[in-house]
């Protein structure tokens, strides 16, 4: 490491920020020392993408100050972030898919009217971040022909070239494999050797722990702690981000394989392009048994839990739920599904799982309104519904609970729960659940963990497919690793490897 | 859509935010009147005694406010679906099609009491039909309904002239209308004008569609549809099915303006009975937001400003026809296209509060 310089390179100073009633940061004071990796940690709401989109311009404070170098700044836009050498990498790539590399960095710094004297720049520049940052990658490929790694290295080139000597990273490795998640940090750790600091906002504590030298917990728009990472434990930062103890692992008892109640053979899609999208899929999975998928996001299993819930009919292969079999020609539809005792709960809440502007009371009921007890005489009971609501949101509880608020205006936690309670209260034979705690709360991880352990209990079947590798390792008790739509392999759950997962999920078959 | 927006009171959204509306397009209308150099207030009395000035002219404002229910109502439903259905024109020119085809053929066999409801159901039948083409479209084929509803207004229109002169046209007529309906085909009327027993059709169907849309489990289904496609096709919804049943019944809707228009007024098929009102009905259910109560306010505001409006061109030289179309304009401008101006000045009056 370099020396160390006395200035640092972010001040913040009582930082303060409301909107309208909600106060999500609260007097934020913190120091980041030049050429370190902080890592910025908390909750969702907890304050920590509101207090780096006020550094990085795109708020403005209420009050307090920020001094980059020393030196007081103010931050009006991302241009006077950038002017003062801070770029952020967003977790959701802002690049043209059809631009080459070059293309896309010299995007918003073309540097004069015609483009060649600009690309001719950015590509020496280039050069020049490769030797000194080992940051490799092929200026004229086309983005679309890139990895996500690859790409999201394209983004940190980009931030570089404006000049960035403070980076900020929000979410990095949400979409990355184990494998590239590891080489970006080598190349996070290159950079600030390099004299660039890094502050790297996240909920996966081990990827602190690995890569970090600091780490600031904010909790309810507040820093409520900052450790040297040497002298914390991930127990330690979880109990910290929450405010009270939790358990980071999940009991269970072994299985107990009942019949197999869920069962693809070939199942195979083709989407109207000719793509395939699916190819040849079997697997089965037992009443009693958890069955995890695991993959890189995009490699077919949306896909996949939309053709095994009926939302999209397979072009090939056969489905059996039950013991009735669905194919190609009868593909079926998710009320019958649902009739034959499957639940899902779908990857995306938002856009499938609930209706953001129905009532949470009416959310409650999706799927299963035309069921007699919600519809007696084919008219609505609403107060039949509003208590049946209540009763989940006490038995879940989901906060606040009220049936009568939008589904819209709860968390992201509050709307899982929602939604897994309406799947589970029917007592499923099959439950298909896609990324359960995805932008969920540790808190609330938690609790949908111990729910999904208790329904296999019960004898349900699940297939559950999730991209944290750490929620497939804990819960699952058999594993299989998707990759472009094929099943690569399988593994026993107690006995998985992290890295032999990984290569999996990468494509490449198991040695 | 409401973590967005500043989220303000229901009685603010419902009754405060629609008022300002109004009295803002009244305002600039007042500058437009004083600009051609009448007196707006003056203009303003006479436009209100105009619509509701005597029963006769309530009468009037009424009969029109039924056309502008059914086709609000129309837009409405099949907006809850998430369909835009612009056809309304189109629809309600069949829907009247139907109806006088089926009084043509029965009314010398039928007594009143049966040929109504045969009437209205035929009614609702072809208006449903014509929307059905663009649904069958939009569901299978994938083409986009506000294109192809437009267009199916231009092919009801043909379509009609075509029948009227050639087909339907009376024996010996040389003006291209049906022969008149017999007295079993006629609905009673009050006495003066134009106002018969088609509003209460208006009003139970304001009901139904609340109910339908609110209570029905098949009306759940419509607005999951409408809010959020990819959930009502987890729901089990047939979005295909849904579609169609948001846009027959769309279609039926706006029928029901041949039941006021023939068989409440005219007695006979005649040409260009709709006269806009399909395109009204956009506007009313925008500025109902959707709501059949609220329908059902925008189409008397909509009845009133016809009557009104057709009162003060006849009253005062200076404001013409086209007038009277230019306020018609305004208020759907200020309460449909600028209908969020009024919100941030009404947000900043609301008192801060605990979450």
């Amino acid at each position: 490491m370099p020396a160390m310089t006395a200035v640092p390179a972010i001040e913040l100073r009582a930082i303060d920020k409301s909107f309208g009633d909600v106060h999500a940061v609260r007097a934020v004071s913190l120091t980041i020392r030049k050429g370190s990796i902080t890592g910025l940690v908390g909750e969702n709401g907890a304050g920590k993408s509101t207090l780096m989109s006020i550094l990085y311009g795109l708020y403005r404070a209420d009050s307090g100050e920020i001094r980059v170098e020393g030196e007081r700044v103010e931050m009006g836009s991302p241009r006077d972030a950038i002017a003062h050498g801070i770029g952020m990498v967003h977790q959701h790539f802002m690049l043209i898919d059809s631009f080459t590399v070059l293309e896309n960095l010299v995007l918003g710094a073309e540097g004069g009217f015609l483009l060649g004297r600009g690309m001719a720049a950015a590509r020496s520049e280039v050069a020049r971040l490769e030797r000194e940052y080992g940051l490799s990658i092929d200026p004229d490929a086309r983005i679309a022909d890139l990895s996500v790694g690859e790409q999201q290295r394209v983004e940190i080139l980009k931030v570089l070239l404006r000049g960035a000597r403070i980076l900020i990273l929000d979410e990095p490795s949400a979409v990355l494999t184990p494998q590239e998640t590891e080489r970006l940090f080598r190349i996070l750790g290159v950079l600030r050797d390099g004299g660039v600091t890094v502050i790297l906002i996240t909920h996966k504590l081990r990827e602190v722990m690995a890569v970090t030298d600091q780490v600031f917990v904010m909790r309810q728009g507040e820093v409520v702690a900052e450790r040297r990472t040497v002298d914390t434990t991930p127990d330690e930062l979880a109990e910290l981000m929450v405010g009270r103890k939790v358990r980071l692992g999940v009991d269970r008892q072994p299985a107990r394989r009942g019949p197999a109640l869920l069962r693809a053979e070939g199942l195979s899609l083709v989407d109207r392009h000719g793509i395939g999208l699916l190819d040849g899929i079997d697997l089965e999975v037992h009443g009693g048994e958890i069955v995890g998928i695991a993959g890189v996001s995009g490699n077919g299993q949306t896909e996949l839990l939309q053709v095994l819930a009926g939302m999209r009919a397979p072009t090939g292969g056969t489905i059996t739920i039950c013991g009735r079999t669905f194919d190609a020609g009868h593909p079926g539809d998710p009320a019958e599904r649902r009739a034959l005792g499957l639940a899902h709960v779908p990857e995306d809440r938002l856009r499938q799982g609930l209706v953001a502007a129905f009532h949470a009371s009416e959310t409650s009921i999706l799927g299963y309104q035309n069921e007699a007890r919600f519809s007696p005489h084919h008219l609505i009971d609403r107060p039949a519904v509003r208590t049946y609501c209540a009763e989940l949101m006490q038995r879940f509880d989901v906060r606040p609970p009220l049936p009568g608020l939008r589904s819209a205006q709860f968390s992201g936690g509050n709307q899982q729960k929602l939604v897994l309670a309406r799947e589970i209260s029917h007592e499923p034979k099959v439950l298909l659940v896609g990324q359960p705690t995805r932008g969920v709360d540790i808190g609330a991880i938690e609790f949908i963990h111990r729910e999904l352990v208790r329904c296999r209990d019960r004898g349900c079947a699940i297939l559950l497919v999730s991209v944290e590798l750490d929620e497939i390792l804990a819960l699952s008790d058999r594993i299989l690793v998707m990759s472009s739509g094929h099943i690569v392999g399988e593994s026993a759950g107690g006995t998985a490897s992290e890295r032999a997962l990984g290569l999996m999920m990468a494509g490449m078959k198991a040695a | 859509m409401t973590g967005l927006r500043r989220s303000l009171p229901a009685w603010v959204e419902i009754l405060v935010l629609p008022a300002i509306n109004i009295a803002l397009a009244f305002l600039t209308v007042g500058v437009i009147v004083m600009i051609v150099g009448v007196d707006p207030l003056q203009a303003l009395k006479l436009l209100v005694l105009g619509a509701v000035g005597s029963p006769e002219s309530i009468g009037y404002t009424l009969y029109y406010a039924t056309n502008f229910v059914f086709t609000g109502l129309a837009v409405a439903v099949a907006f809850h679906g998430g369909l835009f259905n612009i056809g309304g024109e189109g629809q309600a020119y069949l829907g009247g099609l139907g109806c006088g085809v089926a009084i043509l053929a029965l009314d010398q066999y039928l007594p009143i009491w049966l040929m109504v409801p045969i009437a209205i159901a035929a009614a609702a039948l072809f208006g449903a039909a014509w929307a059905a083409v663009p649904a069958w479209l939009q569901a299978w084929r994938g083409s986009h309904i506000v294109i192809t509803t437009i267009m199916f207004n231009f092919v009801a229109s043909a379509l009609m002239v075509y029948l009227l002169v050639n087909v339907l046209i009376a024996p010996g007529s040389m003006t291209p209308q049906s022969r008149g309906f017999g007295p079993s085909g006629q609905l009673p009327a009050l006495a003066g004008s134009p106002l018969n027993l088609s509003i209460v059709l208006a009003l139970a169907c304001c009901v139904g569609v609340w109910l339908f849309l609110w209570r029905t489990p098949w009306g759940y289904a419509l607005r999951a549809m409408g809010h959020n496609p990819e959930a009502a096709l987890y729901a089990g919804t047939n979005l295909r099915s849904m579609t169609m049943v948001a846009m027959c019944l769309s279609g039926a809707l706006a029928g029901f303006v041949g039941v006021n228009e023939l068989m409440g007024v005219h007695h006979r098929l005649v040409l260009d009975f709709p006269a806009g009102y399909g395109f009204a009905g956009i506007a009313v259910a925008l500025m109902g937001r959707n709501h059949p109560l609220g329908v059902a306010l925008a189409a008397l505001l909509f009845g009133a400003l016809q009557q009104g409006g057709a009162e003060l061109a006849f009253d005062v030289p200076a404001i013409t026809r086209e007038m009277v179309v230019v306020i018609q304009g305004l208020v759907i401008l200020f309460s449909g296209a600028l209908v969020n101006l009024p919100r941030p000045w009404l947000a900043a009056f609301r008192p801060r509060q605990a979450p």
